[in-house]
């Protein structure tokens, strides 16, 4: 019975801990943090050893409180949101203990119902990864966005009301557009279950209302996740966040909207329907070239580090989208894998850049001098993070560049393959800019005067191991093509 | 043909690696670390030594670490081609750790633990290069080594080593990332492997000959390291770097590892057949030769001693290249041994450079006249350098422009016999003025004082370190020209000669 409910567990644990801490939060302070650790915690082995049932036994099919859809919720897990939930997960958790001193610095006074806050969005994105409904789907993405303006207005008291209101309006726009496609959904099917909804549209491609219901769907989407054009409310936002806020929602957030995209694209509506009765793929192939190199671009002109890598992520989200819409095997996989690598990649750079800011709470260019001798371990996380990103191998992002550039070829599409050859170059200029900043001195003798101060060890440890499972990943990515996706995929 | 799966290839790269730890926990013990570099450079010699006699005997010592997809693995190869370069690499490095210690403590340089442990990072990657059993792996070994070879060069961290740190990475990193990785996906894509074998990896008819010239193009300019025109200019920059620098990467491991890597493609994933089949030897060897008389010339007009070396090398360099596109027998083998002959000379031309510029403070040949008199064992061994890269005896150079020239003879352009003779006559023309001058001309500058004019020249050569390594090389350099076999029996089985 225990084994049966792992996936409640996986959701419930931050939920109830969420609860739990906004109590504390008047009454036991310092019991705050310790409940969030705990509670992430177990959700952290609940989502092993869902990923373990799902590898030995197949998909998971579990019933909320026992209603049988397609009228109750049913969390459904397939290896594909196996590995996604196991990512957010322990992102989530390694981002809280890397992050316990800048909370304190940043947040201050307001960290007891920050974790509260933390616990929900995690809730949220681990719901929307696990739900197998449409609508619950939508239910979970508006619990994730609503705690994410909390989170972003906590940062830059500035600007980051400003950046979290720009959001909110986009934000609402995005969402709204995914309830009306899933409300079109309903219309012509009756049903919200994803699996069910599949097994009816087959006989309703031709209708224009699927059309218009996948259109919006998408569109909502895309808007979520900052797809280019839709992308201007992500830089601003993810800027002006506290660093805590930024660490998370950089890796996680964007990527759990492209394994929505990828989940209603597989399951939902089927391959059929996208690439022989629509023909939009070689017009989103398109749009994702662009993306690519108008983020790396964009990035280009920035000053500020965390600037610059929030376009890195519009550029990145134009890697997965593109793999995802070539319609192939080998970019399917290409998308999938660099979810997580991706994620790990921004992770690890999210991380190191947190320890900058903790030392010298500004990461304009022009502070960063000498930083290779002030924060040396930060910065070889740094440069692994890096290097990931440009695609040098064995980091894992050279290998999910392999598959998305052989998916190009095998596809025709040499303009994709082109701008993820052309985004390395441009990525290898940016941070290679970076890396001049941080290592040379305008006096040749100033390089004497720099004295070391790292970050706290409670924040090199957890920016070593991620920037280390870069490296892991990269050599073990084999395993997880064909152990997870190719099984997932066929 | 043989294969034995042993561990000890994956060793040879890790010991260097392993030793990083080491050397920066012994940052503030310069001698503890030096004791580590040595340490390191012996093992890693005896390790790829003790490899040689199997692959003497026609066997090939493999080990998969990871597979990465079907038929694309990290995967450790070694045969004749990869034991030759492994052991002139892994042998310099101990003379050049040898040589640092003379060449960083003279000169008081900083960041000398940064130094050493970049350096170790640079062979480990450069004996990955020679082992690596495909392309993919390769690949790998190539970036690390780009990557780990830049701090080297922008080491003095001034705005010249700045500018130049940019060229470097442009041209290396960036043909790399531009044209050898879709190169090498087009390829895998195309036949589903990225193996070595000496028959290529094409199967016959499967690509037509426009697509096979594109992208063999790709891989000779992508493969920027071997400094083909245009895409040569990071060489010269990188003489911005510390000697030992250049003396071991810029015109040992670096440089050859971009020849190696040319070398691998055209043998192993085209396969001489193919491209004697398409006729595309000749496009590789026009290219070649164009780069060799042109830096040549150049070469002449440089008056900075390390900046005339590095045009040279970029010379030689495609010599190699040359020779192996001849696609003879005797071209290929003169190619390849030049990878070992031109390493010994050159490298002891560049300790000379970095000898005279610690005891003499000169970079320019012309502030050089009669240095001779008073560093005798340096100009004598700069001039056995100079004749092992002129191809003269007693050298072992003579043997690579030997085989070159038999190659030429064999081909079917035998007028490109004309291009080596010319250039040999140019290298001639850039290296032994110096020599002459130094030994038999006046020096320019104001006597300081009379006891100095009238009595013998006192002689003041550069610290032991420094000389020691150098008068090495240019015994090793001699000595091959008396017994060569070793690496022309690598190469003749390396290539199935």
């Amino acid at each position: 019975m225990i084994n049966t409910n792992y996936p409640a567990i996986l959701v419930l644990s931050p939920l109830l801990a969420a609860l739990m801490c906004s109590i504390f939060s008047w009454c036991a302070k310092k019991l705050c943090y310790p409940t969030a650790i705990i509670s992430l915690g177990i959700s952290l082995y609940a989502s092993i050893e869902v990923l373990m049932q799902v590898m030995d036994t197949g998909t998971i099919q579990y019933r909320m409180a026992g209603w049988a859809p397609p009228m109750g919720i049913e969390y459904r897990i397939d290896l594909l949101n196996a590995i996604v939930l196991l990512l957010v997960i322990s992102i989530a958790l390694i981002n809280l203990v890397a992050s316990y001193q800048s909370v304190n610095q940043e947040i201050g006074k307001k960290s007891n119902t920050f974790y509260a806050i933390y616990l929900l969005f995690v809730t949220g994105l681990v719901g929307i990864t696990a739900t197998g409904d449409l609508f619950n789907l939508y239910v979970l993405l508006e619990i994730t966005s609503l705690t994410s303006y909390a989170q972003i207005a906590m940062g830059d008291k500035d600007r980051g009301p400003l950046a979290s209101l720009n959001y909110v309006f986009i934000g609402v726009i995005g969402a709204s557009f995914y309830l009306l496609g899933v409300g079109y959904i309903y219309i012509m099917t009756g049903s919200l279950n994803m699996v069910d909804v599949a097994s009816l549209l087959p006989s309703l491609h031709g209708s224009s209302a699927v059309l218009v219901a996948f259109i919006f769907c998408m569109l909502g989407i895309w808007i979520k996740m900052a797809l280019f054009p839709l992308h201007v409310w992500l830089p601003n936002a993810y800027t002006y966040a506290p660093t805590v806020v930024s660490r998370i929602l950089a890796p996680l957030m964007t990527k759990v909207m492209v394994y929505v995209m990828i989940r209603l694209m597989i399951t939902v509506f089927g391959f059929e329907y996208l690439f022989e009765k629509l023909n939009l793929a070689e017009a989103v192939v398109w749009l994702a070239t662009i993306a690519i190199l108008a983020g790396a671009i964009m990035a280009m002109a920035q000053k500020d580090l965390k600037k610059m890598l929030t376009y890195i992520i519009v550029c990145e989200i134009g890697y997965m989208v593109g793999g995802a819409w070539l319609g192939n095997e080998l970019g399917m996989t290409g998308a999938i894998l660099h979810i997580v690598n991706d994620a790990l990649m921004t992770f690890a750079l999210f991380l190191a850049l947190g320890n900058i800011v903790y030392k010298l709470k500004s990461v304009h260019f022009d502070n960063l001098k000498g930083l290779f001798g002030k924060m040396p371990w930060t910065m070889a996380g740094f440069v692994l993070g890096a290097f990931s990103i440009i695609g040098i191998p064995p980091t894992c992002g050279f290998f999910s560049k392999w598959y998305l550039i052989l998916g190009a070829f095998e596809k025709g599409a040499y303009h994709f393959a082109g701008a993820l050859i052309i985004s390395s170059l441009l990525c290898a200029v940016l941070f290679f800019r970076i890396f001049e900043i941080g290592f040379f001195n305008n006096e040749h003798d100033e390089h004497n005067t720099i004295t070391m101060s790292e970050a706290p060890v409670s924040m090199l440890i957890p920016l070593g191991l991620v920037s280390l499972s870069l490296i892991i990943t990269g050599l073990y990515s084999s395993s997880i093509v064909n152990k997870i996706i190719l099984p997932f995929l066929q | 043909m043989d294969q034995i799966i042993s561990i000890k290839p994956l060793l040879a790269v890790l010991v260097s690696l392993l030793i990083i730890p080491m050397l920066i926990s012994s940052s503030d013990k310069p001698n503890v670390r030096e004791g580590w570099t040595f340490t390191a450079g012996i093992i890693k010699f005896l390790i790829v030594a003790s490899m040689l006699p199997l692959v003497l005997q026609g066997k090939e010592i493999v080990l998969t670490l990871f597979e990465i997809a079907p038929g694309a693995s990290i995967a450790f190869k070694v045969d004749g081609l990869g034991m030759l370069f492994a052991l002139v690499a892994s042998s310099l490095w101990i003379v050049t750790s040898m040589y640092s210690i003379g060449y960083m403590r003279t000169l008081k340089e900083h960041g000398q633990t940064r130094f050493a442990s970049f350096f170790a990072l640079a062979l480990s990657a450069t004996i990955g290069v020679a082992f690596s059993a495909n392309l993919l792996t390769l690949y790998l070994f190539y970036e690390i080594l780009s990557l780990a070879t830049y701090p080297l060069v922008v080491h003095h961290q001034d705005k010249k080593s700045k500018i130049s740190g940019r060229r470097y990475l442009t041209f290396i990193l960036g043909t790399s990332v531009a044209f050898v990785l879709p190169a090498m996906l087009y390829c895998y894509h195309v036949t589903g492997t990225l193996e070595f074998t000496t028959a290529g990896i094409f199967a016959p008819g499967q690509m037509s000959k426009p697509a096979l010239t594109v992208l063999l193009l790709m891989f000779v300019f992508g493969f920027a390291k071997a400094g083909i025109m245009p895409f040569h200019s990071w060489l010269p920059a990188a003489m911005v770097a510390p000697t030992p620098v250049s003396a071991l990467l810029h015109a040992v491991a670096v440089v050859k590892v971009g020849v190696f890597s040319i070398v691998r493609v055209l043998t192993g994933i085209f396969g001489v057949d193919l491209l004697a089949q398409f006729n595309l030897g000749i496009i590789v060897a026009t290219i070649a030769a164009i780069t060799i008389l042109l830096s040549s010339c150049i070469a002449m007009s440089q008056d900075e001693l390390k900046r005339r070396l590095a045009f040279s090398t970029i010379s030689q360099l495609s010599y190699i290249i040359f020779g192996v596109a001849l696609l003879t027998p005797m071209g290929l083998l003169g190619g390849v041994i030049h990878i070992a002959m031109h390493a010994f000379g050159k490298i002891t031309l560049f300790f000379c450079a970095g000898a005279i510029y610690v005891a003499t403070g000169k970079k320019y040949i012309s502030q050089m006249k009669g240095l001779g008199k008073t560093m005798p064992i340096t100009f004598a061994a700069f001039f056995i350098g100079a004749l092992g890269v002129i191809g003269l005896p007693p050298s072992g150079g003579f043997y690579s422009k030997w085989y070159l020239l038999i190659g030429t003879l064999e081909s079917e352009y035998k007028f490109l016999m004309a291009i080596l003779l010319v250039s040999s006559f140019l290298n001639a023309f850039y290296f032994l003025p110096i020599v002459y001058q130094g030994f038999f001309s006046k020096s320019d500058e104001e006597p300081s004082n009379k006891a100095e004019t009238s009595g013998a020249t006192t002689i003041k050569e550069a610290p032991l370190w420094c000389v020691v390594p150098l008068v090495i090389t240019a015994i090793i350099s001699v000595v091959l020209f008396f017994y060569p076999d070793i690496f022309v029996n690598l190469v003749k089985i390396g290539l199935g000669l």
